[in-house]
């Protein structure tokens, strides 16, 4: 198809789908495993889980949906941050509106 | 089973008032209907104009549909002013509320989504291709699609007029008033389905107009280089595309609560009607943004081609319009800080309100250092942006005042609020508006407005605004709120009386908006702009003929300054004539546009009065419609040179003989 010409972007290569992968599969396991060797406190286990699952966020981002900052890239990238940054501000200062409004109704 | 659904002929309201708008459209609609099948303009109608793809025609479609709904939006108005001048003392006037209270709800909607959304993105839509030397925008047939979408959305609007009602809720149809269980009838559904399909096309526009800005500049304009317009434009385009899925959501929520039983917004069963008011303003904070942000350009691109200098900093007004999206966008609270949150809450929401103060500000002494020292032509569009900058610097100060959460809880939906926001909107973007429409008029249609009506217009206007809505204000502190259908408060009364002037004042600026159009018409002949450059222009738009040539510009300009038209003129490289020109890939007209908005239409209304097979046959219609279109083969053709240099040496012999 002729509009897939003008495509250049990088799709990756197997080596960094792999390399992709088995970043996932680690930051996958750390916090499998965390829970179940039962050796944390519930807030460690929570700091270790949420930045593990953060990170993965970042490797998918970067291995799997080709999020880069070259030239062609960028803008792929910019609108992901932006899209993020909306979500980030509507979501977190919805809850922060519904909550305390609930706890001022409550008394 | 019902294959009508909730439709019978008690659907139709007898009204005298409705009634009779009604028998008004229909002989205006049979003489129209007449005259065109007289003239046989039918089929040119729709080959040239409801099919197009060109964003100068579309353009001009949305300004007629703005100019058409502001009509019926003002009738509601002076219907409102009228009824509260009438009904004091006790007395009861001439409107019941069960239609008062549509009147005022329909007056809002339509106002903001089918008045000032058209007339914005119809301006944008004829300027920012030509401004930033494109042919046409990146997605020709989704604009006009967006197009039709809107058109979609103000036809369900006028349908509720004469079958069922319309909503009862103000604009804003907060549940649990606008749930099922207390506006049982159709009206709300009529809100709900104009205004998802029409927002649905302005998020489709945003996209499109974003991406044309991003991806078809003419060579060598970098970004800082776009003119004001067009920047102020994409940072709109920006919270459209931010803001608009956030009322689609919404809206899809209320939908599922009044179809299907769901429970997001409703009293019991969890559902909590706090996050519709919060997230219809996460969407309707950023929307009058998005209204007032390109008038700030017009007004711009105005004040620096009627003083016959730079836009005073540039920069800096990029990077205010840049502030004020990002900052519209986080204090959307502040419409309603009486909800109960907590005084941080507040706080926050309250000082981030009154920081726009800033970015608007910086906007405002811009303006003005651009005009210091300039020679100032007081041409039409000129007045306007000396009016706006008074009245809109008042709205803005009573803005910050509302700001302060103290205040507010006094003055929230008192009456000092309605003069608030009209003292933005009509003084912010109708001003703006009006401003460009005589600004670019001669460049869309190719002659001048009349300017002595179109001076009329701006003192009735000015002096009306003035009379309707600064007696708000004083009812306000006295105590009156909003949305109230008779008053018995004789404190009250001459305000009310004055601002009923002030309404009819405005009525006779919004004549003299159609005389000066038509005298313009009349007086084509001696009125015609030849030159393409009435006014010493400063950008690229004013390079081209006027009407610009359908396809833009015939060899793609090559852009250095800001500025770009006034350094070509100044550099001597302006109205150059080509030895040879290559041909030129334009797109075909669709009539996949029109036919999915009609299709759209049919669905909303089957939606609303429950008749299920049409939803269900109209919604597959709208699918295969776009399939087809996807798969169409014949969307493009290549103008010939020969044409094209003829069309060319056609203008550069007017600007010669100019």
């Amino acid at each position: 198809m002729s509009q897939h010409d003008h495509d250049a972007h990088s799709h990756g290569s197997v080596s960094s789908y792999v390399v992709g992968f088995v970043l996932s599969v680690i930051l996958t396991v750390i916090p499998f495993w965390a829970v179940m060797t039962s050796a944390f406190d519930r807030a460690t286990l929570f700091a270790i889980i949420v930045v593990t699952a953060v990170v993965q966020i970042v490797v998918h981002l970067k291995y799997f949906l080709h999020l880069n900052f070259t030239k062609e890239g960028k803008i792929d990238t910019l609108s992901f941050i932006f899209t993020a940054i909306v979500i980030v501000m509507v979501v977190a200062l919805s809850v922060w509106i519904i909550y305390e409004s609930v706890l001022m109704m409550m008394y | 089973m019902n294959l009508l659904g909730k439709l019978s002929w008690d659907a139709i309201p007898y009204d005298p008032i409705v009634l009779g708008t009604l028998a008004v459209v229909a002989v205006g609609g049979a003489a129209l209907f007449v005259f065109m099948t007289l003239a046989k303009k039918w089929g040119w109608l729709w080959r040239e104009w409801l099919t197009s793809v060109d964003h100068k025609r579309l353009g001009i479609m949305y300004i007629i549909l703005a100019f058409v709904m502001l009509i019926r939006g003002f009738a509601d108005a002076i219907m409102m002013r009228t009824q509260l001048a009438v009904a004091t003392n006790g007395s009861e006037g001439y409107l019941p509320p069960h239609h008062y209270d549509q009147i005022f709800t329909a007056h809002g909607v339509i106002m903001i989504i089918f008045m000032a959304m058209p007339f914005m993105i119809g301006l944008m839509n004829i300027i920012l291709p030509l401004q930033i030397g494109a042919r046409d925008v990146a997605f020709p047939f989704l604009n006009n699609l967006s197009f039709w979408l809107a058109v979609s959305g103000a036809l369900l609007v006028n349908i509720s007029l004469g079958l069922g009602e319309f909503a009862m809720t103000g604009w804003v149809a907060y549940p649990p008033l606008s749930g099922l269980e207390f506006s049982p009838g159709v009206g709300v559904d009529y809100y709900i389905w104009a205004l998802q399909i029409s927002g649905i096309g302005t998020t489709l526009t945003g996209v499109n107009f974003l991406v044309t800005v991003l991806k078809m500049r003419a060579p060598g304009m970098k970004l800082m280089d776009m003119p004001i317009f067009t920047w102020t434009c994409t940072w709109a385009n920006v919270l459209i595309v931010a803001s608009f899925p956030i009322l689609t959501a919404a809206l899809a929520m209320l939908t599922l609560d009044r179809y299907l039983d769901f429970h997001f917004f409703t009293n019991d069963l969890g559902g909590n009607s706090m996050m519709y008011i919060n997230l219809f303003w996460a969407w309707g904070h950023p929307e009058v943004y998005i209204l007032v942000l390109p008038a700030f350009g017009i007004f711009s691109e105005i004040v620096s081609t009627f003083t016959g200098k730079r836009l005073f900093g540039y920069k800096s007004m990029v990077y205010a319009s840049g502030a004020i999206s990002i900052l519209g966008f986080i204090v959307w609270l502040h419409h309603f800080f009486t909800m109960g949150a907590s005084a941080n809450v507040n706080a926050f929401f309250g000082i981030m309100t009154m920081i726009i103060a800033i970015p608007t500000g910086v906007k405002l002494f811009n303006w003005l250092f651009t005009m210091y020292k300039g020679r100032v032509r007081l041409e039409v569009p000129m007045l306007w942006t000396l009016g706006f900058m008074v009245i809109f610097s008042i709205g803005g100060m009573t803005g910050v005042l509302l700001a302060v959460p103290g205040a507010d809880y006094v003055l929230h939906n008192s009456l000092f609020l309605i003069a608030h926001f009209h003292n933005t909107i009509i003084g912010g973007a109708v001003f703006g508006y009006l401003a460009g429409f005589a600004f670019w008029f001669p460049k869309a249609m190719g002659f001048h407005l009349d300017p002595k009506y179109g001076k009329i217009s701006f003192w009735c206007w000015t002096i009306g605004f003035l009379l309707a809505f600064m007696p708000l204000y004083v009812l306000g502190f006295l105590g009156m709120t909003r949305r109230l259908n008779h008053t018995d408060n004789p404190d009250w009364n001459i305000w009310l009386y004055i601002a009923a002037v002030g309404a009819f004042v405005i009525a006779i600026g919004i004549a003299a908006q159609f005389i000066q159009l038509f005298l313009g018409f009349k007086n084509k002949d001696k009125n015609l702009d030849k030159t393409g450059d009435p006014w010493n222009g400063h950008t690229l738009e004013w390079s081209l003929a006027s009407p610009p040539q359908f396809y833009n510009f015939a060899k793609l300009p090559q852009v250095e300054d800001i500025d770009a038209f006034t350094d070509m003129k100044e550099k001597g490289t302006a109205y150059q004539r080509h030895e040879s020109y290559a041909p030129i890939h334009m797109p075909s007209n669709t009539n996949a546009g029109p036919i999915m908005g009609l299709l759209a239409t049919a669905m909303g209304f089957a939606l609303i009065w429950h008749i299920w097979w049409l939803a269900g046959a109209s919604f597959i219609g709208l699918i295969v419609a776009f399939i087809c279109r996807a798969y169409a083969s014949n969307t493009d053709y290549y103008v010939q040179p020969d044409e094209v240099a003829r069309i060319e040496n056609e203008h550069l012999d007017n600007v010669a003989k100019g």
